[in-house]
């Protein structure tokens, strides 16, 4: 029985992130184009983007190798895998024992590495300096969110993503300054990672400052449609990534049946539209910052979370 | 099996007297380098007969040594699980061997393998000591074998001081250790562990001694020069096998020979040197412009993260937490074991590109993957290692080390705990910066479009050469894919290290951190992203029949090159310099005194804009001019000696006689 | 009173917040958001403040509450913003120290603060102890803040930050005496030191009027 309830939960978190992820991105740009005063297109628009660029042949550069086939295949899958490791409504699923949190950062940067290979495998110059931006970004994000990992493993003894999830759901642990430290500096690494304002603008190819969008300039066809979903995906698990460890109410185990499953699903829905929102607002309301501050915001994430560690074994050496 | 090892070793020697007289014929190269191969799989199975069947109870004492002991040759886990690296990567090395022209040196190559079997299979200090220098020593002439080059020249002459220096520290370390146990075998020196000042004595010393050899910064300097130097095949034997040797008498002197009971604190300057090494060879990999520069800076972050992990298992050990000693050894071990195979298989592709497209440099490669698609796919999977990405080799030892560190809280010390959160910080920056270096490689060499007209013409090698590049890759992916077998496997080592009741973490298909503890299952992740793939694919088939067209590149509409240029014109491509620019500003700029400038030509004036970038590595002028200073006031000082009268010649002489004399008797009253 | 406890939590949240926004004041360039954030900081003091009122049954911590989110949270910076505006002072200043410094010496004085407060309170109550090393972070740092930086403006920030960080201290003791006392007693200093600056700068901008009319002459000299 608990083994059908794991893989039927499974499943339906699979679907359930499909469906979500193009609704995460459009939702936010929606709410973003709102709050600016405009209109705004229909939340569902990256659905239908992808839907028609997926139906379209890829046009290569004459230079370009196998590497441009395979990355698109290889990022979406990595992001995909890692999506799927992650707690949504339910706990216990399938994955749950393979679900490392130090795994999922190791995807994470699979998925980085195919997306930077790809921008420079035609050897233009837009390629290369965003690969090597990004690159350059992920070498502060990285420690950032290991520091976040190596709170939850002191609170939790593990690294296993739904054993920290479950944990903190029980809410034995009560308030804690080191959590709140590390939320802001796992939210900071969140926005650098999906590229997001201040990092990077998302709407946008040709500034200056590009960092993720330059990497695309040479997909077409199906490859920017994988590339798309895997932002997406991407930008969905960071998502359900903070709603799982920050935000842990009314998630169920796996094996409470489809009513518990439902008010699960109820509360995820309304937590992953509270943090579309926050974003939205977050977006809104700051500027873009230069290229050359990013690893001084980074940096102040990465204090943050040896401060949270730091005041951690504090209060563990008093309790 | 000991007789098995020395047979080997003798095969070696006979190898290297039988190249000294027809070391000029041409077909004598092959053969030497064949028999380095047969040699080299033949100790591979002696270790791994070792690790499975348990080690020989006796050492085997050779008719040869100094007077006052026979040289012992002994095989524990440890020294076995060296011995197999050794002996995988020995046979990639010499396999590549076979298909390069014989250099000058050829007899160094056999001698030097067999100093390293010598150092790995000793069983007391001296025997240990010579196998050591005589590493040290053919190493150098192999180094020093293409020294029509000034630049050659001046590596091999840095080398040579490091590897005195490390010969310097390491006797008055085992010297200490034997005259304190009475005895240089290592069942007695085990027996009379050091304290007080002697162990902190042997402590720095073994750390000064081995940390030289291994390229421990801060006596890293002669490695970014002398690794490239040396022929590709001997790079990689350099990168993938002696620094793990000298990590070898690293571990065997301060973890095994000093005793279980060594204080806690032992393991912090190990954490510390590891750490700062994993992060300045990781930055410098990002800086440099050489492919074999980059991948020697690479081989001081790797050699930094075991050193974190030997550094882990001490403090561990020392604080009574022997299930996560044994976690902390796993991944030291598993990572030596997994960076000397991808390093080998990086250095034989950056072996391959040079002796196809004729050049180190990467500002003259590039787009490579479409004349030499075999050596990319291979130099692919080691860059994947390397970048420590799932579900390959490097990530699996990468996350066995994360896990100790993050584990790290447990020794009940604020002072360590913060330490080992600043380590955990660290080596995840490395781990990062790692990452970036290997796409810079890859994506320069690999991708792109040529950079010269002789990176235009280039072919796929063949022959052994090729051939050399499959095994390592191969074994890149296997260990990657069951890293618990291997872990399995290192058992003994773990033992030798850990204590005799620790057991590596895991079992035979998944890695673990202990009983319910979070767990890594490579061949499950492997499966399901292969999965994945595969379904996207044939979605992908299914929605959008048809494959890619060809066109122009786009580059935001960059015009078409001119037609005299018919790969486009190469400036237009991102640069080594250029891909370095953000992490050179980040992060070389505070950590390396990093410097740019730009040169714009005046208004009117025709000449091009310049553009320079450089960088300073801080251990040179920090370590070796204080040094080069007190040579100098040596000098001096020797200089006045010799415009003496004769008075003062005799009294100097006579003062040595009496103090002789003095040492003596004092000896003698003890 | 451990972990898991409302009345524990809650002031160690606040206490973790203010630390926070001390990590915010270092991070700012701007001037006026620095502004912003002090006021916020003086917001959270005031609340912390007040609950440590509530939880001690002291109704004086009440009244510094009130005095800490009227001066600090309104006044001081409604003030500050006034100056900045008549001196025109919005541009961003590079501090004496960049910013990844001071943020990795922030770090350093909060392990030393850390190190320094918990040996010393071995025997007292775990939410005085904490709150003890939170609130010296919280001074360290308004003290680091006052020498990185070169505007007079971020100076007085960076030491009403400290002045938060000791009330901080002082309402976490349960039975502190002279609690209102001191608070009072501090803010007629601060805001003398404000009216200091506010006088000192202008004096400033008139002494820099005049040696500029002063300069024509120098040419006399030979």
């Amino acid at each position: 029985m608990a083994w059908l309830g794991a893989i039927l939960t499974q499943l339906l978190h699979l679907a359930l992130v499909l469906v979500a992820a193009p609704l995460v991105v459009g939702g936010t740009r929606w709410l973003k184009a709102r709050l600016m005063g405009r209109r705004g297109p229909h939340p569902l628009q990256p659905w239908r983007d992808v839907r028609k660029l997926l139906r379209k042949r890829p046009l290569l550069a004459e230079n370009a190798s196998e590497i441009s086939e395979l990355a698109p295949l290889v990022g979406a899958a990595a992001c995909l895998l890692a999506l799927a490791m992650v707690p949504s409504f339910a706990h216990g699923m399938l994955l749950a024992p393979v679900g490392d949190l130090i795994l999922l950062a190791g995807l994470l940067a699979l998925a980085r590495m195919a997306l930077a290979l790809a921008g420079m495998d035609v050897g233009t110059a837009f390629g290369g300096l965003g690969a090597a931006r990004e690159m350059s970004f992920a070498a502060f994000a990285e420690p950032a969110l290991l520091l976040c990992v190596l709170t939850f493993a002191i609170l939790a003894g593990t690294t296993n993503l739904d054993a920290v999830a479950v944990l903190l759901r029980d809410g034995s642990l009560g308030l804690r300054i080191s959590l709140g430290l590390a939320a802001v500096a796992m939210l900071a690494v969140a926005v650098a990672e999906n590229a997001r304002i201040p990092v990077d603008n998302p709407a946008t190819h040709l500034e200056l400052t590009m960092v993720h969008e330059a990497m695309l300039l040479e997909s077409s066809g199906w490859h920017l449609a994988l590339w798309e979903a895997q932002s997406a995906l991407r930008l969905t698990l960071w998502f359900a990534l903070l709603a799982a460890i920050f935000l842990p109410f009314g998630t169920a185990p796996a094996g409470a049946g489809p009513l518990a499953w439902l008010l699960g699903l109820l509360a995820w829905v309304a937590k992953m539209a509270g943090l579309c929102l926050a974003l939205a607002v977050f977006e809104s309301a700051i500027a873009k910052m230069r290229v050359f501050r990013v690893p001084e915001f980074l940096g102040a994430a990465l204090l943050l979370a040896l401060l949270a560690v730091a005041l951690l074994f504090v209060s563990t050496g008093l309790a | 099996m000991l007789t098995g090892l020395a047979a080997g070793v003798a095969a070696l020697l006979l190898l290297a007297l039988a190249a000294l007289p027809l070391g000029r014929l041409p077909f004598v190269g092959r053969m030497v380098h064949g028999g380095c191969l047969a040699v080299c799989l033949w100790l591979a199975g002696v270790a791994l007969a070792v690790l499975l069947g348990g080690e020989a109870p006796t050492p085997l004492v050779l008719p040869v040594g100094p007077p006052w002991g026979a040289a012992l040759l002994a095989l524990d886990g440890l020294s076995a699980w060296f011995l197999l690296l050794l002996g995988l990567v020995g046979a990639a090395a010499s396999l590549s061997g076979m298909g390069a022209e014989a250099p000058p040196s050829l007899p160094a190559f056999p001698l030097f393998l067999a100093g390293m079997v010598l150092s790995l299979g000793a069983g007391d200090g001296f025997t240990l000591l010579f196998g050591f220098e005589l590493m040290s020593f053919a190493s150098w002439a192999l180094v020093a074998a293409r020294h029509e080059q000034a630049e050659n020249r001046a590596a091999a002459r840095l080398y040579l001081i490091f590897a005195l220096a490390a010969g310097a520290a390491l006797v008055p370390a085992f010297g200490l250790l034997a005259a304190h146990a009475g005895g240089a075998s290592f069942a007695l020196l085990r027996a009379a562990p050091p304290e007080g000042w002697l162990a902190a004595a042997v402590l720095l010393l073994g750390l000064i001694g081995a940390g030289a050899k291994a390229g421990l910064v801060p006596l890293h300097a002669w490695l970014p020069l002398a690794h490239p130097a040396a022929p590709s095949h001997v790079s990689a034997l350099m990168s993938g096998a002696m620094t793990k040797v000298a990590l070898y008498v690293l571990a065997r002197l301060l973890l095994d020979l000093c005793g279980p009971a060594q204080p806690s604190w032992w393991g912090l300057p190990l954490i510390a040197l590891g750490a700062l090494s994993a992060l300045l060879g990781a930055l410098r990999a990002n800086l440099e412009d050489d492919t074999k520069t980059l991948l020697a800076c690479s081989t001081i972050e790797n050699i930094g993260v075991i050193t974190l992990g030997l550094g882990l298992v001490l403090a561990f050990r020392g604080a009574d937490l022997g299930g996560l000693a044994a976690l902390a050894a796993a991944a030291a071990l598993l990572h030596a074991m997994t960076h000397g195979v991808f390093k080998t298989l990086l250095f034989l592709s950056a072996g391959a590109v040079l002796h196809a497209a004729g050049s180190r440099r990467i500002d003259r490669l590039g787009g490579l993957i479409h004349a030499m698609p075999a050596t990319a796919a291979c130099a692919l999977v080691g860059v994947a290692a390397a970048a420590s990405l799932p579900p390959l080799s490097g990530f699996a030892s990468e996350w066995l080390l994360l896990q100790a560190l993050l584990a790290g809280w447990r020794v009940q010390e604020i002072g360590f705990q913060v330490a080992a959160a600043a380590a955990t910080a660290i080596a995840a920056m490395a781990a990062a910066l790692a990452a970036a270096a290997m796409l810079r490689l890859y994506g320069l060499v690999f991708l792109g479009r040529p950079r010269s007209p002789r990176g235009a013409g280039a072919h796929e090698v063949q022959g052994p050469e090729a051939w050399a590049l499959w095994l390592p890759a191969g074994l890149t992916v296997l260990f990657g894919l069951f890293p618990g077998v291997l872990a399995q496997l290192a058992a003994p080592a773990v033992q030798a290290l850990a204590g005799a009741a620790a057991r590596p973490p895991g079992g035979w298909w998944l890695l673990q951190t202990g009983e319910g503890g979070a767990g890594y299952r490579p061949l499950a992740i492997a499966l399901l992203l292969g999965l994945v793939v595969l379904g996207l694919w044939l979605w992908r088939r299914q929605v959008a029949p048809g494959g890619a067209q060809r066109g122009p590149v786009w580059n935001c509409g960059f015009i078409d090159p001119p037609p005299h240029l018919p790969f486009g014109d190469p400036f237009t491509q991102p640069t080594a310099g250029g891909i370095a620019q953000p992490l050179r500003r980040m992060l070389g700029v505070p950590l390396f005194a990093a410097r740019e400038a730009v040169e714009m030509p005046r208004p009117g004036e025709t000449r091009a804009a310049r553009y320079e970038a450089g960088f300073q590595d801080p251990s040179l002028p920090l370590l070796l001019a204080p040094i080069a200073r007190a040579r100098e006031a040596l000098a001096a000082q020797a200089e006045r000696l010799r415009d003496l009268t004769i008075r003062r010649n005799l009294s100097l002489a006579f003062g040595l006689l009496v103090g002789l004399l003095a040492l003596l008797a004092w000896l003698e009253a003890r | 009173m451990t972990f898991g406890q409302l009345p524990y939590d809650v002031a160690h949240l606040l206490g973790g917040f203010m630390l926070l926004l001390s990590f915010v004041l270092l991070y700012q360039r701007g001037v006026a958001a620095v502004v912003n954030t002090f006021a916020a900081q003086g917001a959270i003091l005031a609340a912390a403040a007040a609950w440590q009122g509530f939880v001690q049954g002291a109704p004086q911590l009440y009244l510094t509450a009130f005095i800490a989110f009227a001066a600090k949270a309104v006044l001081i910076p409604l003030a500050l913003r006034i100056l900045i505006r008549r001196l025109d002072l919005h541009r961003n200043v590079e501090p004496a120290l960049g910013i990844g410094p001071s943020m990795i010496a922030g770090v350093a004085l909060v392990a030393l603060a850390i190190l320094v407060v918990l040996p010393i309170t071995a025997g007292s109550r775990a939410i005085a102890r904490e709150d003890l090393a939170l609130a010296l972070s919280v001074v360290l740092l308004g003290m680091l803040m006052m020498i990185t930086r070169r505007n007079a403006i971020l100076q007085v920030v960076g030491l009403m930050s400290l002045e938060n960080g000791l009330i901080l201290a002082a309402v976490g003791v349960a039975g502190m005496p002279l609690v209102v006392e001191l608070s009072t007693a501090a803010l007629v200093m601060l805001l003398l030191v404000v009216a200091g600056v506010f006088v000192f700068q202008i004096r400033e901008r008139f002494d820099t009027v005049d040696t500029a009319l002063l300069e024509p002459h120098r040419g006399e000299q030979p």
